[in-house]
């Protein structure tokens, strides 16, 4: 056994109000840059929807994650070491930045300095890329927002496997949505599997997933390995770029810029001890709707002596085996099980969970909605399929999502007695297997949501992690080129250099 | 005189500077600005021509950068001994390098054409991306057309004037340059244009070449953990 601790996150879609804030907070913070115009480290989707860049699921088409093998071993989907190398010149399986969209921005100056004129002047759009005129904008960021576009095209969303989509096209039956998502800091991370040039890692300290900016060669085999797309391709500077978890905030004991901004307050934060022995049995497991338990089941419990004795002959300092025993991840994703991994079936383990939203009832009389106090809502009657939810969630398996809806309808029904109705009703936690302490507790944590309990973040021991007697003079947090410009960097190779920055508009 | 001093120039003198700003270059750079050391693809912005414009060129110029390096710097001695008359390995060298010419050829017509129509890609060219495209262009095309001149001469005499020209440069021995003095301005013109590649080598994206990512066959499993705290900074070891 080899405990590591890892800080990750859980989003609880159930109070997700797709506003974008953690969009656009990270976007200010991460990707203004020339390169990566394109790039979201954390994007929001609406679903069903093909999402952003298209159809990233589907893996048929992209070849990401890993794929088992008939001899019970894992390789990444897109080949052995050979099958990678050998998409060197030209990688078939990456996207092209049409499958995300093309990044423009509108010519804002001529809105002041358009001579006078018959008609009110407009903004046009411009290429971020060719710095050209664009006729007709064919997608941007968020582009399926609320359902956008036809259904015919939303549908081809891969979680409608299995799940009779016609009918959801009709407007009665439609249903909808919103999927934060960022970089998954995976376990099994497929990324760093087939990076030939060894620059994307995993630090052992926290598990945040790096490129190290020096080491990569952007041969751009990530982008396509792994199988959220939530590695970006900078073209200017040729290097791959990821979320880093804000890495520096981390650190420093604060939450990632998309977490302290979240208005709905729907992410946690908190550090989850595992054995890292097992990753590779629990990523291979044969069926695809075992992962998510085999998943679980690498995690230890913070609680247990045992554990916690190992953890310190591993090197875990006490102060992250405190936060482990208040860690939000732990309550929400190991105890209570409400929260799932997204997509267990790419095998890469992924380290940023979901509570399952609820949603409405959809045909009220007959879910016996009304009617006789403290019945339950059967969850199979909510109006988003549980199909499409355990396909996003569990690889398919409805059980468990449908276990984590029902507590959530729980927690509401048990509150709503003590707080509104005046009795208590005490049956209700049993119906759902947890007890009104437990209710109370979940209660606290996910609909108070207070700051400190949301996020429960160890600063980081520079002690131990390095010597930062080495660090003297340095620049802190850079582009990987010392303490200039990103620009400069560029610029070095002299000579030969791109022009800075062609003023596009 | 005057000519034999530009030849000991270009081909006695020319070929140490430009190894020397080549290796220095390449250290300093990689010493100092890794940031800007990388292959630069385009793929992202414009798959259409890459994917065959790509392969065929990286295929080819392997083919020939493999075939110059072992043809001009094994020594003589070895084909004799190995019973490969010198015109055999002329004719060999010609049909290879024909080969692997005429796939390259395709390869950098279609990136070239990419590179100046695509206005994607040509708007985010550096001068060092189009200029390095074009030089190397230039380079295949006297390399082609020394066939030409070799099939006048196929007993393979010319060939090896290259071999101890490349052997003698490389190994700091003298009378080198006057080797190559009397042979086809178009032979002058390709060894020129070659080391002048050398030269421009570190400034230019050619540099990913050396970082070819060979070694990853070699990585033992997948996954790369790196912790700071057991081996000092930066140490890294594969995941068990």
């Amino acid at each position: 056994m080899k405990i590591r601790a890892q800080i990750s996150m859980v989003l609880n879609l159930d109070k997700c109000i797709g506003c974008h804030t953690c969009s656009v907070t990270c976007k200010n913070v991460w990707t203004t840059r020339e390169g990566v115009e394109y790039a979201w480290f954390n994007n929001v989707e609406t679903k069903p929807g093909i999402g952003y860049p298209d159809d990233w699921e589907d893996q048929a088409k992209w070849n990401g994650g890993w794929e088992r093998k008939k001899n019970g071993k894992i390789q990444p989907k897109m080949g052995g070491k050979l099958g990678v190398l050998s998409k060197i010149f030209a990688n078939p399986d990456l996207p092209e930045i049409d499958d995300y969209y093309e990044p423009f921005t509108f010519d804002y100056a001529h809105l002041q300095k358009a001579p006078e004129m018959k008609t009110a002047p407009t903004a046009r759009p411009r290429s971020l890329i060719t710095g050209e005129r664009m006729e007709k904008i064919h997608k941007g960021p968020n582009w399926e927002e609320i359902l956008g576009g036809e259904f015919s095209k939303r549908s081809k969303d891969y979680n409608f496997e299995n799940v009779e989509k016609e009918i959801y096209g009709q407007f009665e039956n439609t249903f909808m949505m919103y999927l934060p998502r960022l970089c998954e800091h995976c376990l099994n991370p497929s990324c760093v599997a087939v990076c030939p040039s060894g620059a994307i890692y995993k630090r052992e300290e926290d598990g945040v997933v790096l490129i190290d900016q020096d080491k990569c060669r952007g041969w751009r085999m990530c982008v396509s390995g792994c199988p959220y797309k939530k590695i970006y391709y900078n073209w200017n500077t040729g290097k791959s770029e990821k979320c880093t978890l804000c890495y520096p905030r981390l650190e420093a004991g604060q939450p990632t810029v998309c977490s302290e901004t979240c208005v709905g307050r729907i992410r946690y934060l908190g550090v989850v001890l595992y054995d890292a022995d097992r990753i590779e049995e629990a990523a291979s497991v044969e069926e695809e709707t075992d992962l998510y338990q085999s998943h679980l089941d690498i995690f230890l419990n913070p609680n247990d002596p045992k554990v916690q004795a190992q953890a310190r002959e591993d090197g875990v300092p006490d102060a992250w085996l405190d936060a482990a025993k208040n860690s939000p991840i732990w309550k929400m994703a190991m105890e209570w099980k409400i929260a799932f991994p997204l997509h267990p079936e790419y095998r890469t383990l992924p380290m940023v969970w979901y509570v399952p939203p609820l949603s409405p009832i959809q045909s009220m009389a007959q879910a016996g909605a009304f009617g006789e106090k403290g019945s339950m809502p059967n969850v199979r009657d909510l109006r988003i399929p549980m199909q499409y939810l355990a396909n996003l969630l569990t690889a398919g398996d409805e059980e468990p999502v449908a276990k984590a809806l029902e507590k959530l309808i729980a927690m509401r029904a048990y509150m709503r007695s003590k707080s509104y109705e005046g009795a208590v009703d005490e049956t209700i936690p049993g119906k759902v297997g947890m007890t009104g302490g437990e209710i109370d507790e979940m209660y606290k944590l996910m609909a108070i949501a207070n700051y400190e309990d949301r996020f429960v973040i160890p600063t980081s021991h520079r002690e131990y992690s390095e010597d930062a007697f080495d660090l003297r003079g340095e620049c802190g947090f850079s582009f990987g080129d010392g303490c200039g410009e990103p620009k400069k960097a560029v610029e070095w190779t002299g000579l030969f250099a791109k022009g800075a920055a062609k003023q596009k508009v | 005189m005057m000519a034999s001093y530009l030849n000991q120039f270009f081909f006695g003198v020319y070929p140490y500077i430009c190894l020397v700003v080549f290796v220095v270059g390449c250290i300093l750079r990689f010493d100092h600005g890794q940031y800007s050391w990388r292959s630069g693809s385009s793929q992202l912005l414009r798959r259409k021509q890459l994917v065959a414009g790509s392969v065929l060129f990286h295929v080819g110029i392997l083919i020939i950068f493999g075939g110059h390096f072992v043809g001009l710097l094994t020594p003589i001695w070895v084909f004799d001994a190995l019973g490969v008359s010198h015109g055999a390995k002329q004719v060999l060298a010609i049909v290879a390098g024909g080969f692997a010419g005429a796939i390259c050829f395709i390869g950098i017509l279609l990136l070239i054409h990419r590179r100046l129509f695509d206005v994607r890609i040509r708007n985010t060219s550096s001068l060092g991306d189009t200029s390095i495209l074009l030089i190397l262009f230039a380079q295949l095309l006297l390399g082609l057309s020394t066939i030409l001149v070799s099939l006048q001469h196929l007993d393979g005499h010319e060939m090896v004037k290259f071999m101890e020209w490349a052997q003698r440069i490389l190994t700091f021995r003298s009378g080198a340059a006057e080797l190559v003095a009397g042979v086809h301005p178009i032979f002058k013109a390709h060894l020129f244009l070659g080391l002048t590649i050398f030269l421009v080598f570190p400034f230019t994206r050619l540099v990913h070449m050396l970082s070819a990512p060979v070694w990853y066959l070699n990585r033992r499993g997948f996954q790369i953990v790196r912790t700071r705290n057991q081996d000092g900074r930066k140490a890294v070891r594969p995941a068990e």
